[in-house]
């Protein structure tokens, strides 16, 4: 059992796909004008992601090791024509907001990424729970993004106006730059918070993602002096 | 026992160190924007001294806070910021609601500046950047010129409705003679030819800016200006009134003089800095005649800034003795 815990802590906030591996870009970056289509892409990719997990997890002794890949898109661009499909017929509004960025959903980095680490190598059940945990540090990531870029560039949140009427929407933040100043500034700060962590425990937590203080981390100071010599 | 009083100074080089410092040279800037400061606030009144007022003071504060809360050593005192804030304010109208210098030099002193790593690490003008950051959020307000000046020769309050460039624009003519010597709307710090030419003379004669940058930069607009009437088939604008309109009567000078010539953000070889200076000629007159924008500057400007580092990886200069092509180690 604390194992599942220790997955869904770890999608959610030790390895954050978006804050943290900074993976999933694109989407992160196009479609977070406000919260609601934050929510609705988090929530689409999550879906594929739990459902990809669970499959790929369930074949991983059957997919020959050479052909992982195309196995994996071939079950990824399933799940995503499926889920195309329904928000098409249940959720309109969401579907016309998304775009192309659902069909994107088959290439993005966060599905193939735990495809290729975790559920390719892991139990069923593990793998589930790594999807249910990546997929809501995405959607979390996501609507904390949509949010902001909603309040400041529009004044509302979720569709409800909220700021006062006083209040002149900074328009530049729904547009593409704004996405990369957001997101810039909530990487800023959920670093800043794990230092001052990391100051108080007195040094090592043991997340070696986004610290390159020992040569833990493969793509850390240490292993970067290996390559060169 | 007496010992001659000879005391050597040990030390590394550079052993000849010149007098100019950061403070002298953001000091002359100042000074060379008085004269067109004083044009605007004569042009549109106590506002635009307030607009300045409120720039300057926000954008030291801004620094100053931000160096506190970091801990950082407090810079303010090198007027980097105070130049900044006043070409931010001249490249405001007089008319803004007051907050919007406030956030403009947040955004200039903050997010360009110091989160990059404060003065020389820039990668943009920051006030130029301050100033598209409020163009593309506040277009309404910050393209809503003074509709009155007062003018030189009469001191009279008239109406001016249009920039010479916006009016060239809707295809009306202006007189030559009129753009140059009089006063007429626009930016604060746009509004008198002579003032901005005053300021650049002086900064010209001190040499804290070279001639190179903003002559190359106002000639090649011209000429591309030219160049693409032509194409388009527009000849029969090509006259005197157009092309003067064209150089002095939106922001091209007061950019070409003052903003352009940032040492922290132009290339810095010579022949870097021509390419530098046609590109943003090239840009703005792209800008001006093809897009829906009347004026290009800032824009140009800024995109000169960005592809600066690029041109200066082009043009690095080769040590005495480099081969033409690299030894390839065969150990």
């Amino acid at each position: 059992m604390n194992k599942v815990f220790e997955r869904l802590y770890n999608g959610i906030i030790k390895e954050n796909p978006t804050f943290v591996l900074l993976l999933g870009m694109c989407p992160t970056l196009a479609v977070t004008t406000s919260a609601v289509n934050g929510l609705g892409m988090g929530l689409s990719a999550a879906a594929v992601l739990i459902m990809s997990n669970f499959i790929i997890s369930l074949l991983r002794k059957i997919i020959p090791r050479g052909v992982r890949m195309p196995a994996y898109i071939v079950i990824v661009a399933s799940l995503v024509t499926v889920l195309q499909l329904l928000l098409q017929a249940y959720v309109r509004p969401i579907y016309s907001a998304l775009g192309i960025y659902i069909p994107l959903i088959v290439v993005n980095c966060i599905i193939l990424g735990r495809a290729e680490a975790y559920a390719g190598k892991n139990p069923v059940l593990l793998s589930v729970f790594d999807g249910i945990g990546m997929g809501l540090g995405f959607t979390m990531a996501l609507t904390i993004i949509g949010s902001i870029r909603e309040i400041i560039g529009n004044g509302s949140i979720f569709g409800f106006a909220i700021m006062p009427s006083w209040y002149e929407p900074v328009a530049i933040i729904v547009l593409a730059p704004g996405a990369f100043f957001v997101l810039a500034m909530l990487v800023a700060l959920r670093n800043k918070l794990v230092s001052k962590e990391k100051r108080q425990s007195g040094g090592c937590m043991g997340q070696c993602i986004g610290c390159d203080l020992c040569e833990k981390n493969p793509e850390g100071k240490g292993a970067k002096e290996d390559e060169k010599t | 026992m007496n010992t001659p009083d000879i005391r050597f100074n040990i030390s590394s080089s550079p052993h000849f160190r010149g007098k100019l410092t950061t403070r002298g040279i953001m000091l002359d800037v100042l000074i060379a924007l008085v004269p067109v400061c004083a044009a605007g606030i004569f042009a549109f009144g106590i506002s635009a001294l307030i607009v300045i007022l409120i720039c300057t003071l926000s954008c030291v504060a801004f620094e100053f806070l931000y160096e506190k809360l970091m801990r950082l050593p407090v810079t303010v005192g090198d007027l980097s910021a105070a130049v900044t804030g006043v070409i931010l304010a001249i490249n405001l109208p007089s008319t803004v609601p007051l907050w919007i210098p406030v956030v403009g030099s947040a955004f200039a002193i903050i997010i360009t500046k110091m989160l990059f790593g404060g003065l020389g690490h820039n990668f943009m003008n920051p006030a130029l950047s301050a100033r598209v950051f409020l163009l593309i959020s506040f277009a309404g307000i910050m393209t809503a010129y003074p509709t009155t000046v007062r003018l030189i020769t009469t001191f009279k309050q008239v109406v001016s409705e249009a920039t010479p460039l916006a009016a060239i624009g809707n295809g009306e003519e202006i007189n030559w003679l009129t753009t140059l010597t009089e006063m007429h709307t626009g930016c604060i710090g746009e509004a008198s030819v002579i003032a901005i030419l005053i300021g650049a003379a002086y900064l010209l004669i001190r040499r804290t800016i070279a001639a190179r940058i903003p002559f190359t930069y106002i000639i090649s607009t011209a000429v591309f200006v030219i160049l693409i009437l032509v194409i388009k088939g527009d000849t029969q604008l090509i006259n005197v009134n157009y092309i003067v309109a064209q150089i002095c009567g939106g922001g091209l000078l007061l950019g070409a003089f003052f903003m352009a010539t940032d040492y922290v953000t132009n290339p810095s070889t010579p022949l870097g800095q021509f390419i530098f200076a046609v590109l943003l000629g090239l840009i703005t007159a792209i800008i001006r005649l093809i897009s829906s924008s009347a004026e290009g500057v800032s824009y140009a400007i800024i995109i000169g800034n960005m592809l600066s580092p690029l041109i200066d990886r082009l043009l690095t200069p080769s040590y005495f003795g480099k081969r033409s092509k690299p030894i390839v180690n065969e150990g």
